[in-house]
């Protein structure tokens, strides 16, 4: 076990877990921040992503021990971005959501994407959202709510 | 008599330095061309290992493990070959391997350009004679010369890694290049030093190399 300190959201937080402890079981066990879900838990489907240093980040496969000092910010965050609270408002408006599961996974991909390109293309979306799994198939209506959002940030990104 | 003296020593200081620069460039030429090519073969068994060649692919993605398979998650090579928003490398690969979860890492984790691509479409690697002339050509190999290109072997991070590529998901250990490090920057450097030659002819080189 070692002493870890983390910014989340903005917070400083401490936790006192084993350095190997992949990042999202440290947000959800720990910090009680289970917005972030399980899907794989190897990297492949993308339920589990969170922003680590602005990068959108696979946390199930990340230990806690590689974050370093880095900013962590979870789905939880995402309603006080300019750029989340775009792509949430956009995901309503679509009524993107089926079941749900992998929807904040899908929204903080989402954001990364939006953050470095406020007007993305067919092919930005495809690329960057390509590594998000919907089992729901939700994905005309994710396309679609990207677009939305973009539509709504200004021209050189919130 | 002065003006004698100071011909006499400009002439002596010209012989001396161009007597110089002949037995440098003897000396930088100790190693025959055969040595060379010899060491060349050594260098690109090296080189078309999957530990290297995976990321020196020619396709738009990664592979990954001995059987070259498509990286998961749909990644993509991006622009710089980072991969792309909401899905760069370094969203997963981390400064260090990530043993406890099997995922490896190292500095700047991202693919080789296309121009040093070694391998076709079809995941066949380039025959040695096709990957030593992208080797050495500098248009594509960002600019190294044969000391750059060993100091590149010698020094670059993510070289290095494929001597530490630590630990698959389930535990085992990725295998290694079939030479040790050492052996390959020794390998290069015989190389280098007989001049950087390249075997003749295309030749198809039949994949898989390694098990």
């Amino acid at each position: 076990m070692a002493t870890f300190r983390l910014t989340v959201n903005g917070e400083r937080r401490e936790v006192n877990v084993d350095p190997s402890t992949p990042l999202l079981w440290v947000l959800r066990e720990d910090l009680k921040l289970t917005g972030t879900k399980f899907g794989c838990g190897i990297s492949a489907c993308g339920a589990c992503t969170v922003h680590v240093g602005g990068v959108a980040t696979r946390s199930c496969i990340v230990p806690i021990s590689h974050i370093g000092d880095r900013p962590i910010v979870t789905i939880e965050a995402m309603a006080v971005d300019p750029v989340g609270r775009a792509v949430q408002d956009a995901w309503v408006a679509e009524d993107v959501v089926q079941c749900g599961y992998c929807q904040s996974g899908q929204i903080m991909s989402a954001v990364a994407l939006l953050k470095s390109t406020p007007r993305p293309t067919e092919q930005n979306i495809e690329e960057s959202m390509g590594g998000n799994l919907c089992r729901c198939g939700t994905y005309p209506r994710i396309r679609a709510a990207i677009k939305n959002a973009s539509a709504q940030l200004p021209k050189g990104g919130a | 008599m002065t003006r004698v003296f100071v011909g006499v020593l400009v002439s002596a200081i010209a012989v001396a330095a161009w007597f110089a620069s002949t037995r440098f460039a003897d000396a930088s030429h100790t190693t025959s061309t055969a040595q060379g090519l010899a060491a060349w073969e050594q260098i690109y068994s090296v080189l078309t290992h999957p530990r290297c060649i995976n990321c020196h692919t020619a396709t738009n993605y990664p592979q990954q493990g001995d059987e070259r398979r498509r990286h998961v998650a749909n990644v993509v090579r991006g622009p710089e070959g980072k991969g792309v928003p909401g899905l760069n490398c370094a969203g997963c690969h981390q400064e260090t391997n990530a043993d406890s979860t099997g995922v490896p890492g190292g500095h700047n984790w991202h693919l080789a350009p296309l121009s040093m691509r070694w391998q076709d479409m079809h995941d066949q690697a380039f025959s040695s004679a096709e990957v030593c002339r992208a080797l050495t050509d500098r248009s594509k190999n960002n600019n190294l010369d044969g000391p750059g290109i060993l100091k590149h072997n010698e020094e670059e991070s993510l070289v290095k890694w494929a001597w530490n590529p630590g630990r698959r998901p389930d535990g085992s250990a990725r295998t290694l290049p079939p030479l040790t490090h050492e052996e390959f920057v020794a390998a290069t450097r015989r190389w280098v030093d007989a001049g950087m030659p390249c075997p003749s002819g295309k030749g198809v080189v039949v994949w898989p190399l390694f098990d």
